[in-house]
């Protein structure tokens, strides 16, 4: 661990509403030691990839429980690499099936959380990652 | 007889002590899950003060136990499975076989883009067109979704709230269509646009405009549609946010107050529109607790129409609701579990009294469900009323020492949380407020399960390895083109001229204080789309912007 805290954008793509989880997993990081920011709901990959940028994080959490996954997550970690900075973690959460998860990470999310998870888990996911 | 008790309890409690320095009790302390403290025994000492008359009969003011003198004996609640994915041809399709499997009502699910006011071909839509719920463009699309279903028939909920008034324009059209008049459709709208801005995230417009388009259908459907139930304020999503049972019973009811409260600024009778209002809860896992916010909610809501607002009509003060058993109670682990869970949610809203209920499907952790999950789903609700026996007496733990004081306790929480609301200006005014204690709630709740303080099978206790169920639900990710080329058809097809007028009149009547609903109306029936109508609507209006709370 460097000492200084990870950074790490919680997001919410697509027209989804459902940000419980999100605000939870975010305020586990924070209670965690991260910093966190949250962008609220209906966010567009491009709205996303800027907030990163702009925050400069290490992490991006993306949570969607539509079914828009396929479409939203790969998007996000596409529009990262245009800019050059695919170096940040990539995570999705949500009602996610089992078969869709190999080509999420084929696209380059570096993990998947479904329901059940314990928040204690992505923390040491995230630490073990970019501690 | 409470003196009486006194003695004996005395004795009781030492045995207790005894006992619990032999064998200490399984938990430190056991408290229901909005943190009422529960004893080892309820008895009448517990419901010191709570007079008969309190709880009264079925049927009577405070309707503690029920709005109708027979309920269940008379006629079982309506059996509703809220449904719907893909296509209206696919969701048509599942609607005729739930009906045919014996469901009483139908409950439509929109997707995303249609309960946000957005055509299938935007660019807002994409990956997200059919997913979460049938998509609707135009009256095109409702036509399909109730063909050869008689709208005379059968009752409707739909679950659309911030362009509310235009599906219901729609649903009046169609139902014109097969010859159906206003006056006999039977159904709701759920039409609750706080709940947007507190828990569940699908608002367009700013709460004053969003207000507006809700009185607007109070008065025309007073007047046009009068067994139509106007709004279902929801707690349901509050509680799937993360509330717990006494937040639910309060924020909603606090929203109700507002909804009242802005009907009658605007100048209606509230005997004229109350009694059309109806609610829905969320039906979660700890059972008693459940029962007694059932109880607790009507007669709350009771006292609140008639003593803050000055109800004259009985009708205007019963808290009629729907139920939903907790999505977010049910697991991906050991998706067989959740049909227990369901079951039980679903008789604690049935001993709580409930006018209508959907049954969630064992696979929902997973995906949408599928037919023979639904299947079973709505099984367990008949296994409910045709078998067990728990429909042939009215409110059969009233009375209960526990159950009662629960409910008094529900009460008196829930009256303090909206006396609090009061303060801050109403419901429209303490949104963050509210958004902050479910949050709160939710984060407890999550720490709970992690600690093991809160046990879930499968998930913290008794895990097993296992394999995901192989017929899981696939929406056609083709869904989202077909909508876009059906679109593009209707667009070539319809009178252009026509619509052009009818959305130029819509934009103009937003700005005055007329009646929106006969303009919405005249604009479905010449095909105008949702998100036409909703971007002229956005034009005027302007567009809610979140304040982010956590």
């Amino acid at each position: 661990m460097s000492g200084k805290p990870i950074r790490v954008l919680v997001a919410k793509p697509g027209l989804d509403g459902h940000d419980r989880g999100a605000k939870v997993i975010a305020q586990a990081l924070r209670d965690a030691g991260m910093e966190v920011i949250y962008t609220g709901l209906r966010q567009t990959p491009d709205q996303i990839v800027g907030a990163a940028l702009q925050e400069d994080v290490a992490v991006v959490a993306l949570s969607c429980l539509s079914g828009a996954h396929m479409h939203l997550f790969p998007a996000v970690v596409e529009g990262l690499r245009k800019q050059n900075a695919d170096d940040i973690l990539v995570l999705g959460g949500g009602i996610i099936p089992d078969e869709d998860i190999p080509e999420l990470k084929e696209k380059g999310i570096s993990e998947i959380f479904t329901p059940g998870t314990s928040t204690q888990t992505i923390i040491e996911y995230i630490e073990s990652k970019v501690g | 007889m409470v003196e009486n008790i006194k003695g004996k309890r005395q004795k009781y409690n030492e045995k207790l002590e005894k006992l619990a320095a032999k064998r200490p009790e399984r938990q430190t302390n056991f408290a229901t899950d909005s943190g009422i403290d529960i004893n080892t025994v309820y008895t009448p000492e517990n419901l010191t003060g709570v007079q008969y008359n309190d709880l009264g009969f079925p049927g009577e003011y405070p309707y503690t136990r029920g709005v109708q003198p027979n309920m269940y004996r008379g006629r079982l609640w309506t059996m509703r499975q809220y449904a719907g994915f893909g296509t209206s041809e696919e969701t048509n399709k599942r609607f005729r076989y739930l009906l045919d499997q014996g469901q009483t009502g139908l409950s439509v699910a929109f997707d995303l883009p249609t309960q946000i006011g957005y055509d299938s071909d935007d660019q807002l839509s994409m990956g997200e067109v059919g997913k979460v719920g049938v998509a609707i463009d135009s009256m095109l699309d409702m036509e399909t979704l109730f063909d050869q279903i008689p709208l005379d028939k059968v009752s409707t909920s739909m679950t659309i709230n911030s362009p509310a008034a235009i599906l219901l324009a729609m649903y009046i059209a169609v139902a014109e269509k097969q010859g159906v008049k206003q006056q006999q459709l039977k159904g709701t709208i759920q039409n609750d646009i706080l709940k947007e801005y507190v828990a569940r995230g699908t608002y367009i417009f700013p709460p004053d405009h969003s207000m507006r388009l809700i009185t607007d259908i109070f008065a025309y459907c007073a007047k046009n549609v009068p067994n139509w139930n106007t709004i279902s304020i929801s707690g349901y999503h509050i509680r799937e946010a993360g509330s717990t049972a006494v937040q639910e019973v309060a924020f909603t009811l606090a929203d109700g107050i507002a909804y009242v409260q802005a009907a009658v600024d605007a100048g209606l009778d509230v005997d004229e529109f109350a009694p059309r209002l109806s609610f829905f809860f969320n039906a979660h896992l700890n059972f008693f607790e459940e029962i007694a916010k059932f109880r607790a909610a009507r007669r709350l809501w009771a006292k609140i129409m008639k003593e803050r607002f000055g109800a004259k009509n009985a009708k205007s003060m019963m808290l009629r609701f729907h139920t939903q058993t907790a999505g977010c109670t049910l697991t991906a682990q050991q998706p067989d579990v959740n049909i227990m869970r369901v079951a039980y949610q679903a008789l604690s809203a049935v001993l709580g009294g409930t006018q209508s209920l959907h049954t969630n499907s064992r696979d929902e952790a997973l995906a949408l469900p599928s037919d023979s999950s639904v299947l079973i789903a709505l099984r367990t609700q008949q296994v409910i009323g045709y078998e067990i026996g728990a429909a042939d007496t009215v409110d059969p733990l009233g009375g209960s020492y526990f159950v009662e004081n629960l409910t008094n306790e529900i009460e008196r929480r829930a009256g303090e949380y909206i006396k609090k609301i009061d303060d801050l200006g109403g419901a429209p005014k303490a949104i963050e407020f509210m958004q902050k204690e479910i949050h709160t709630s939710a984060y407890k709740y999550q720490k709970d399960i992690e600690k093991g303080a809160k046990v879930v099978i499968g998930v913290n206790k008794f895990q097993m390895q296992e394999e995901r169920p192989k017929d899981l639900l696939r929406v056609d990710p083709l869904v989202g083109q077909r909508q876009a080329d059906k679109l593009a058809k209707l667009r070539a097809e319809r009178d252009n001229e026509k619509v052009q007028k009818l959305l130029k009149d819509i934009e103009k009547v937003a700005g005055t204080s007329e009646n929106l609903m006969p303009y919405f109306i005249e604009a479905v029936k010449n095909y105008a789309t949702l998100g036409e109508i909703c971007n002229v609507l956005r034009g005027v209006f302007g567009e809610y912007q979140q304040q982010i709370v956590f």
